[in-house]
């Protein structure tokens, strides 16, 4: 069966409208009688609250409604995805820098400005925790702990190495900042937001609130980017009070500058003991791991669980102790972030292979493909065997560098490879109306975040229907029509939203053939090939003649349904993984010996996807995170002041790649056997480009000067520290 | 205090009474309702904002009206009057130069400044060109062949 529409790099169907600037996100849509909402954010990191005092504020001419804390009851209402931890305004205390202290909502933004010029707030500043060394030093407030362990650890291994790894916080720097609009009435709490995860926030908004479900609605809007940043509530909670109070819709558009200080991604510190026998095979792996969270739990529980879960990668690992802990700090609330805590693991774990290849004197991409699973393979006892072929995407990525080539000094190559899966027990559902001119519509609770999931929706369900794809629109999700959907996030919507909708056309058919045996009284086969029905004695009937036999003409539609509901088992994470995203990562650097500046000559990513349904969309994915990798690990770096305030609020200091950063080559390749549990043999794509490139690029700092650095981000600094100290006769490390 | 701007905005001729602090992003946006300028960082930094004064890119989000009286103005909605694509929008899409779109509008303007002073520009050439406009989605690969290409192809034409 040849496939018209899968494998078919389509265009996403609202490029035009981004191109001719008549999209509509979040940041631009006006709802009738919208105020203007504005947050006042506290500027020191860790206070005492004397005093938030609205009095002269309300008065500003223009000011509909203010709320703070006092307007809040007690205590202040608390939200979180995972734990209901933290207070829409700060409560009695100031616990990071940005902290939301009161809000305001006018007829335009000055007034509203102007009244948050006049609050009056006393904080008396207290001490702040904004780092792991100061967290760990005193009683460290531990948010999360997990320990995993299978296997003995040996012994008298032949070869143990141990070291300590360090990968920074980071920002995820969506160029459209967060933005959200509410309207809170008799009827309910309708949100109009940029957000990935459209049931969560409807959700925690309920929680928060006590409200039903069904009186909570989301209509989430096209994003301007995410990362992680925009799926969790952020504002929401905070801007429904504020429509509540108003008796209006209110909308609150951050600054970027605010963005920075809403949330980020988690550091983390990684120590890995690792023991291998005489014939460099991995024995045992020891791994124990702080990330530095901050003043809530948002995400950083989750995050720390489930990528600590895969410390040991994608290597045949016979035994290990892991160790994870989540630590709060005044800092900004840590959240899902592209990778959810695999790339920190995976700075960690592919550096140290690399060392351990050196030190047994074997070629590090032998040393190992030596090591990693082969297919069904197990990764983890109990666990999802390995899937795809992974010494495939290693070796391919490693040949298109040119792995083996000499290299004048100065230049290096380093490989790395990742793993990671989505949540497991997750649930999709999703609708498919096959209407009476043959066009369908697809409401599925997958948001589109610009990865296109737009497109390769609509390409799976021409596809299973046998129609265009200019005939199937997929309407962004409003969680009051669109059918539950748990997240789009951990690269999961293709596959396992995917698989609903998937099944949801197959729903489509089993009514139509019913419908066409209670017509014609013969038995029918739905024809996906031929758009139509089959019947037993040889007649044929197309989707339109169908349709209006049934209902009449221009009348009636059949419509589908399909569940995707995750396997659950007693497993961490509440069961099997539904497939394992693998990337492997190559660069070529040129390090600059007299400034310690890296240049990245090439990048080469390569994922095993099963199949891609999309393949300009899917390198696309690929390739962005490939590049926010670089930016990762090259200069992007959340810093604070000894008092936890955030240094890093802005582009100037927060410096993300641009143009001149691009790789002389920049490549993406698909492993493609149609071997994922997807639709047409799909598997997740989307964060795997991220997750090697920090290790792929240190290791190629390593073979290009003979320096190990173990911490990120490679700066100039660093990195000319380092190759000062390596000309030193003593020592060659620098953390 | 107020003053009287008068403009050219994509060909048309515009008269608005507007503040002497605001910013021509706003007036765009907000007076004009031309939305496909984005707010961003606020600081002309990440070129969300861009539009062409004269020709030239700017940040209007660190502009103020003021700037752009009694001169021709750019904007996105200015490409695709026909109610086609530009050849310059067609490429992006051709090439996958996009994904959110939110920097897309912004690119683009900085792109037909580009094409403007090197109407076929290499890829380093471009690369240095569109330094100031970031994207976070599409690692820039797509974005550089697209101009690159636009280049060639009106090299040829002339």
């Amino acid at each position: 069966v040849t496939e018209r529409w899968i494998g078919r790099s389509l265009r996403q169907p609202d490029a035009n409208s981004k191109l001719t600037g008549e999209h509509r996100y979040a940041s631009d849509l006006d709802v009738p009688g919208m105020l203007v909402g504005l947050i006042l954010r506290s500027d020191v990191a860790h206070a005492r609250i004397h005093r938030v005092d609205l009095e002269r504020a309300r008065a500003v001419p223009g000011v509909v409604a203010m709320i703070g804390p006092a307007d809040l009851g007690s205590p202040i209402p608390r939200f979180g995805a995972l734990s209901p931890d933290q207070p829409v305004l700060a409560d009695g205390e100031v616990r990071f820098h940005g902290e939301p202290l009161a809000a305001v909502a006018a007829v335009d933004e000055a007034s509203a400005r102007e009244a948050l010029e006049a609050i009056v707030v006393d904080l008396e500043e207290l001490p702040a925790v904004a780092s792991l060394d100061d967290a760990l030093r005193a009683e460290p407030h531990v948010l999360h702990e997990c320990r995993f362990a299978w296997g003995e650890p040996a012994g008298d291994a032949a070869i143990v190495l141990e070291h300590e790894y360090e990968a920074h916080a980071a920002q995820h720097v969506s160029i459209e900042p967060h933005a959200c609009i509410a309207s809170w009435d008799r009827r309910g709490l309708t949100i109009w937001a940029g957000t990935q995860h459209p049931f969560v926030v409807r959700r925690v908004l309920a929680d928060t609130f006590k409200l039903p479900l069904a009186r909570v609605r989301v209509l989430a809007l096209p994003v301007g980017g995410a990362f992680g940043a925009k799926g969790y509530p952020k504002l929401e909670p905070i801007v429904a009070l504020l429509s509540r109070a108003a008796g209006q819709p209110v909308g609150v558009r951050a600054s970027l500058r605010e963005s920075f200080h809403i949330t980020r991604g988690a550091g983390a510190r990684v120590a890995v003991r690792t023991a291998l026998d005489d014939a460099g095979r991995l024995c045992s792996q020891e791994i124990e791991a702080d990330f530095l969270a901050g003043a809530y739990a948002d995400m950083a529980p989750r995050v720390v669980e489930k990528s600590a879960y895969l410390a040991c990668g994608p290597y045949r690992t016979p035994a290990a102790r892991i160790v994870a802990r989540a630590i709060a700090s005044n800092t900004a609330p840590s959240t899902a972030f592209r990778g959810f805590g695999a790339p920190q693991f995976t700075w960690a774990l592919e550096s140290q292979m690399d060392e351990l290849a050196r030190m047994v004197g074997q070629d590090p991409l032998e040393f190992r493909l030596r090591n990693l699973c082969e297919p069904g393979e197990l990764v983890l006892p109990d666990q999802t065997p390995c899937d795809g072929r992974w010494h495939e995407a290693l070796t391919r990525a490693a040949e298109a560098v040119g792995y083996r080539q000499p290299r004048p000094p100065g230049r290096g190559v380093g490989v790395a490879i990742a793993i990671k899966y989505p949540t497991p027990a997750s649930t999709s559902v999703a609708i498919v109306r096959l209407h009476a001119d043959a066009s369908a519509t697809v409401q599925i609770g997958t948001t589109e975040l610009g990865q296109g999931s737009r497109i390769a929706m609509a390409q799976i369900a021409a596809e299973a229907l046998g129609i265009a794809t200019d005939d199937v629109s997929v309407p962004d999700p409003d969680t009051a029509s669109t059918p539950f959907d748990f997240a789009t996030a951990a690269s999961r919507s293709t596959t396992l939203a995917g698989t609903a909708v998937l099944a949801a056309c197959a729903d489509v058919h089993r009514q139509l053939e019913a419908l066409a045996e209670e017509a014609l009284g013969v038995a029918a086969r739905a024809d996906a090939q031929a758009g139509g029905v089959a019947m037993a004695d040889g007649r044929r009937l197309s989707y339109v003649e169908l349709l209006a036999l049934a209902f009449g003409a221009d009348q009636g539609e059949v419509v589908g349904r399909g569940t995707y509901r995750g396997a659950r088992a007693d497993l961490p994470l509440g069961g099997p993984a539904p497939f394992w995203e693998v990337c492997a990562a190559a660069s070529e650097i040129e390090v600059d010996e007299a400034t310690g500046a890296i240049r990245v000559v090439r990048q080469v990513v390569a994922s095993d996807v099963g199949r891609a349904i999309n393949p300009a969309a899917t390198q696309g994915q690929d390739l962005g995170a490939a590049m926010m990798g670089l930016g990762q690990t090259l200069a992007e770096e959340v810093r604070y002041d000894e008092r936890g305030r955030l240094l890093t609020a802005d582009l100037e200091r927060y410096r993300i790649p641009a143009t001149p950063d691009l790789p002389i080559q920049f490549e993406s390749i698909l492993i493609e056997n149609g071997d994922g549990p997807g639709p047409f043999g799909a598997k997740g794509v989307g964060e795997s480009g991220i997750m090697a490139i920090g290790p792929s690029v240190g290791n190629a700092l390593r073979a290009a000067s003979g320096v190990r650095v173990r911490r990120l981000p490679l700066t100039p600094e660093r990195v000319w520290r380092a190759l000062s100290q390596a000309r030193q006769p003593t020592a060659s490390v620098v953390r | 205090m107020t003053f009287t701007l008068r403009m050219t905005v994509n060909d048309r001729p515009v008269e608005l009474e507007v503040a002497h602090d605001e910013v021509l992003l706003d007036v765009l946006r907000t007076r004009l309702d031309l939305k496909g300028a984005k707010r961003s960082c606020g600081i002309a930094e990440c070129g969300a904002c861009t539009v062409l004064i004269d020709r030239q890119p700017v940040s209007s989000c660190c502009t103020l009206a003021w700037e752009a009286r009694e001169r021709r103005v750019d904007t996105v909605e200015g490409l695709a009057r026909s109610g086609e694509l530009d050849p310059l929008q067609s490429a992006f899409a051709e090439h996958r130069a996009l994904q959110c779109g939110y920097c897309t509008p912004g690119m683009l303007m900085s792109a037909v400044a580009l094409l403007d002073e090197t109407p076929a520009p290499t890829a380093d050439e471009v690369r240095r060109g569109l330094r100031g406009t970031l994207c976070r989605c599409t690692g820039y690969r797509g974005i550089v062949e697209a101009v690159v290409a636009v280049g060639l192809v009106g090299d040829d034409d002339v």
